[in-house]
């Protein structure tokens, strides 16, 4: 599908009434979170008045390195604690609750640096990634005619993913022996044996070699169609500009703009977040180093030092 | 130097109930490091914990199986204690809390205050705990000679005691053989490896931990038990040296598997019994004491264990690409 | 061995029956009490006999040699002197009570009984074991710090268990909490004060080679016995002056850091091993140790000076005047290392690459070099700390380090791991709890105290008192 299709679309049809800005409503939100505020000793890393994700689409979240995305991750899948915030998924409040109960709660993820399980088969780390697999009981688990079916149904599933994802030949070598890519990609169909209504990828597309992009792409979009709600981190442009039904940009802990791919794009604020205030000028012109530049920055700095303490106390932080 | 007789003491640790208790506080500790990645460094704890519980109560008069039953629970109380609050904590400082915890038991139970309940630092010796266990033989009393061993047959150091040993250690190798080729195992495998990823699978680690924490020392109560029955409850002879023994010779033999704990039991036992057999006979007492021998003895032991961890650490029969020295 | 029995003299009977014999020596041999060397008779228990014994000590450490005890009961009467060793004991034929009475006349010049309306002391004995009694002797309040109780076992083999125990270890626990008066806590809070200096000297090296190397070495006890062996063998066996005695073992202590982190340490870092399978190689090498020690010094508690401490009273508290030196040259290391850390280059570089090695060696430090000083100075200081903790307790043995570690571990986590400061200010609290819980729980427990604060720090501030967050996990 090219950047035009995406205007025709379902999904990106849900969007016609959608303001552009941050916090913006959605028809129908699958997840919404409020005040989520997070800091490490004095700095703040996530600070989201509200965020809705649209239930059923492809989201972007873009921003600059360190802008708290991954974090935001961290907090909404309970791999961290907020030091306030609420949030709920598909109705039910997940706030406060641990990582495995969010994933049993169908809000599934991917890690940055992937976690594939190395010294298990691609296949244990497809099995391990199935729910409701009554072997995993202990008492249950020395009495294996109670679950060798069960294990047999699995494995079906585990199979058909593997095949989709094109990495079935490989189901009994250790994960460990894949590259880069098929790593990213098990580590995606491992989390789809979970069978979740909403899988958050951290930064798919890192390290994955270019031939491999494309169809990575595709797994995604098919994945939308089926129904499932996609929310991605990422720093490939491209990428975002070509899947993604909905942008939402974060800058220093705080979402600075929401919109439609092309337009988020060529929004001021996220170009000045990714490229810096100045990003025309041309940094080998000796005439910039005059003290009068260096105070004009300098008050540059302190007003939008000032601005972001005002809109602090606003907040009530 | 009379071999027959050395080849005999050496031969009789492949089977003595020592190496026994020995091979089972292995697998406990197995279930804990190897399976789950627990770095447990408090395995003699849970081993006190199992005598004393089933010395204390047969001494006033329970039958063996309460004495166990007591032992067990005991230790799953233990696990809960100290597994609660500490399977959190990053590997090496559950090492720390383990080690302290288990220091904590030992100086409680030979503490001269507790002397009405455990003996003291005297301990619970003499017969009076193990004649449940007497009661349990179906054999008639008296010693029988194999080959070129005699025992009793049900009093003490007993063969009937070993052949209930040796049967527990055949019948844990089985339950941990079917527990890893299980789902469950396969979480555990996974939780060992990075627990991060299994939750986000929707797995509840630290309930698994916890059934690893107390599945294992539950085990160790039990090593407890047969370590003191054919000798007697002292509270020092299961201190931190025991744990470290323990964790030799479960690397020795390679943890992750099903039989190293065993192999590295009866291996560590026979090849100390060989290297004091021998040097007995051959140094004469003017230059070394028997004192010297036994310390020497362990002082191999130590260095066994650093040279294994260094170059081999998964042990005679674990799998490098499977290794587990990467922790919880 | 029990009932050994020997059917007929076949030879394979007569051949079976002297594996068992030899085996009983083995066991025998083995069993033998790794509770030192004893002169004189000593009483062993079996089936037919019980033994009533105890040791007796000065108010000083000494042996009372020539103490006279009786015992009566079950229509029997008994004598025994105690031996060089203090030792004494009575074997008795039957279970039931016995009094032990002490002849208060045949006791040293100038030693009395500490409790002397306890005397007689009822023992029960049983058949088969043996029972221990004890008579303290000094003055009531001015108390020598009791010993540190090792590990006395040998660890793991057959009959190990010595059924009796070691009577001794009694010495310090048989003291029940006595009233909470102000001298006593005057005196305990002193003991506290100045054991937890001692036990800072050790604990400060524990802590800067976790933050440089990440390390958790749980070897340092036996650096700590390196020292206190060290000046043992050249003070007591090759008959130095104390000081010498003392400094060349600080300088053995400091030249094992050296030869361990060029040659272990140092080679395992560059192969990149993981800190929990370095961890483990100092657990083999801690047995190594401790047993090398065993080995060339025996399995008996030693003295490095004889020489009768000689004490003083200051505001109602009695302190040796050895122990007050001690305190003083604990100060002045631990003044040096402070000033070491805080005001010179290199120290402020060693507190860089404990804090965060990576961005240390980015500022240009060279970390390998910090590194290896921090061993030579950890290892140097632990020696000195065995040292001084052997001149206090008045007592070392080969696996001093053993109960002297865990206290370490727990100093310096609740202090903050990585932080000398924090090691420093851990120790001291550790000191304080392990003497002052005597005051309200029996004496030999209070080492559990001071480890059950290690459990609860762990568990509510894992990153100790000095520490920060970030650093666990």
């Amino acid at each position: 599908m090219s950047a035009d299709a995406t205007h025709q679309s379902p999904a990106a049809a849900a969007f016609a009434d959608v303001e552009h800005k941050p916090g913006a409503k959605k028809p129908d939100p699958i997840l919404v979170a409020d005040g989520v505020h997070r800091a490490f000793g004095g700095m703040v890393a996530v600070d989201v008045e509200h965020l809705e994700i649209q239930r059923g689409a492809i989201t972007a979240l873009i921003g600059p390195n360190g802008a708290g995305k991954t974090t935001l991750f961290n907090l909404l899948t309970g791999f961290d604690k907020p030091d306030k915030g609420s949030w709920s998924f598909d109705g039910k409040s997940l706030a406060g609750v641990p990582a495995g109960k969010v994933a049993r709660a169908g809000m599934v993820r991917t890690f940055q640096l992937t976690k594939a399980l190395s010294r298990m088969t691609v296949l244990d780390n497809m099995r391990l990634g199935a729910p409701r697999q009554p072997g995993e009981n202990l008492l249950t688990a020395l009495v294996p005619p109670l679950w060798r079916r069960r294990e047999a149904e699995i494995t079906e599933m585990a199979d058909a993913l593997l095949a989709r994802f094109k990495l079935d030949a490989k189901r009994q070598d250790f994960a460990g022996s894949l590259s880069g890519g098929q790593r990213k990609l098990l580590e995606m169909a491992r989390a789809l044996m979970n069978g979740p209504q909403m899988i958050m990828l951290d930064e798919p597309m890192a390290g994955v070699n270019p031939a491999l992009t494309q169809s990575l792409l595709g797994h995604i979009q098919a994945l939308r169609d089926d129904g499932m709600t996609v929310l991605f981190v990422e720093h490939d442009m491209h990428m975002v500009r070509h899947i993604s039904d909905w942008v939402i940009v974060m800058a220093e802990g705080r979402i600075v703009a929401e919109g439609p791919p092309g337009e988020v794009m060529s929004d001021q604020a996220v170009i000045d977040a990714y490229l810096g205030a100045h990003h025309d000028t041309d940094l080998g012109d000796d005439s910039l180093l005059s003290d009068e530049v260096a105070d004009q920055l300098e008050r540059e700095a302190e007003q939008e030092q000032a601005e972001r303490e005002a809109e602090n106390e606003e907040g009530g932080r | 130097m009379d071999w027959t007789r050395i080849l005999a003491n050496v031969v009789g640790e492949f089977f003595s109930p020592l190496t026994a208790a020995y091979a089972i506080a292995a697998i406990g500790l197995n279930i804990h490091f190897g399976l789950t990645g627990l770095l447990n460094m408090g395995q003699a704890g849970f081993m006190l914990i199992g005598a004393y519980g089933f010395a204390i109560t047969t001494l006033a008069g329970g039958s063996a199986l309460a004495g166990i039953l007591v032992g067990l629970v005991a230790a799953v109380v233990f696990s809960l204690i100290l597994g609660m609050p500490t399977l959190r904590l990053r590997g090496d400082y559950l090492a720390i809390v383990t080690i302290a915890a288990a220091e904590i038991v030992r100086l409680i139970a030979r503490s001269t205050s507790m002397t009405w309940l455990t003996g003291g630092n005297a301990g619970i010796a003499g017969d009076g705990f193990k004649n449940a266990f007497h009661e349990t033989c179906p054999f008639p009393s008296g010693n029988t000679t194999v080959l070129w061993w005699t025992y009793p047959n049900c009093y003490s150091n007993s063969w009937w005691l070993r052949i209930v040993a040796w049967v527990l250690v055949g019948l844990f190798c089985l339950l941990v053989w079917r527990l890893m080729r299980s789902p469950w195992g396969r979480v555990l495998k996974g939780i060992r490896e990075d627990e991060d990823a299994v939750r986000s699978l929707g797995k509840n680690v630290y309930s698994y931990k916890m059934q690893a924490l107390v599945l294992g020392g539950v085990l160790g109560a039990i090593a407890g038990i047969i370590y003191v029955l054919p000798q007697a409850v002292q509270a020092d002879s299961m201190g931190r040296p025991t744990t470290f023994f323990v964790w030799t010779l479960l690397l020795l033999g390679g943890a992750a598997t099903v039989f190293g704990p065993v192999l590295g039991s009866v291996l560590l036992w026979a090849v100390l019994m060989l290297i004091r057999s021998v040097m007995r006979d051959v140094i004469p007492m003017s230059v070394l004491s028997s004192e010297q021998i036994e310390a020497f003895s362990f002082i191999t032991v130590g260095v066994t264990l650093m040279l294994l961890v260094i170059f081999r650490p998964q042990g005679i029969l674990g799998d490098k690409k499977e290794l587990a020295i990467n922790v919880r | 061995m029990h009932g050994a029995a020997v059917r007929g003299v076949r030879p394979g009977q007569a051949r079976a029956a002297l594996v068992v014999l030899l085996l009983s020596l083995v066991l025998t041999m083995l069993v033998a009490p790794f509770a030192g060397a004893t002169t004189g008779e000593q009483c062993s228990p079996d089936a037919s006999t019980a033994c009533i014994q105890g040791r007796i000590r000065t108010a000083a450490g000494d042996p009372a040699v020539g103490v006279k005890l009786s015992v009566e009961g079950q229509g029997f009467t008994g004598e025994a002197i105690t031996d060089d060793d203090g030792r004494w004991s009575v074997a008795v034929t039957e279970d039931g009570d016995y009094a032990v009475t002490l002849d208060v006349a045949t006791l040293p010049a100038g030693e009395s009984l500490r409790n002397p309306g306890d005397n007689p002391r009822t023992v029960t004995a049983k058949l088969g074991t043996a029972a221990a009694t004890l008579f303290p002797l000094g003055s009531g309040g001015g108390s020598a710090p009791s010993p540190t109780p090792g590990d006395p076992a040998s660890p793991t083999d057959p009959g190990t268990a010595a059924p009796g125990g070691d009577a001794e270890a009694g010495v310090d626990s048989s003291a029940r909490p006595g009233s909470i008066t102000f001298p006593r806590v005057a005196q305990q809070f002193t003991s506290g004060i100045i054991f937890g200096l001692l036990l800072a000297l050790a604990s400060v090296g524990l802590s800067l080679i976790y933050g440089t190397t990440g390390l958790s070495s749980f070897s340092h006890g036996e650096q700590v016995t390196l020292g206190a062996l060290a000046a043992y063998i050249f003070a007591q066996m090759l008959h130095l002056p104390l000081l010498v005695a003392g400094i060349l073992a600080v300088l053995v202590g400091a030249a094992s850091g050296w030869v361990q982190d060029a040659g272990l340490w140092k080679p395992l870092r560059k192969r990149g091993m993981g800190p929990v399978q370095l961890m483990i190689i100092t657990i083999g090498l801690s047995m190594a140790l401790q047993y090398t020690y065993q080995f060339f010094l025996g399995g008996g508690r030693l003295r490095i000076s004889i020489a009768t401490p000689t004490s003083v009273n200051l505001g109602g508290v009695i302190i040796t005047h050895q122990s007050l030196l001690s305190t003083a040259i604990a100060l002045l290391a631990l003044g040096g290392v402070a000033y070491f850390l805080k005001g010179t280059w290199t120290g402020r570089a060693t507190r860089a690459v404990s804090d965060n090695p990576a961005l240390a060696a980015a500022s240009g430090i060279n970390v390998e070099r910090i590194i290896r000083l921090v061993w030579v100075m950890g290892a140097g200081l632990a020696a000195l700390g065995g040292v001084l903790i052997g001149l206090y307790f008045n007592v070392t043995s080969w696996n001093m380090g053993g109960t002297i570690l865990l206290l370490m571990f727990a100093a310096v986590t609740l202090g903050g791991l990585g932080t000398a400061f924090g090691a420093l200010a851990g120790s001291i609290v550790i000191g304080l709890v392990s003497e002052m819980s005597s005051l309200v729980i029996p004496s030999d427990l209070r080492y559990a105290g001071a480890l059950l604060i290690l459990i609860l720090v762990l568990l509510v501030r894992p990153q100790g008192i000095l520490g920060r967050a970030e650093r666990i996990g």
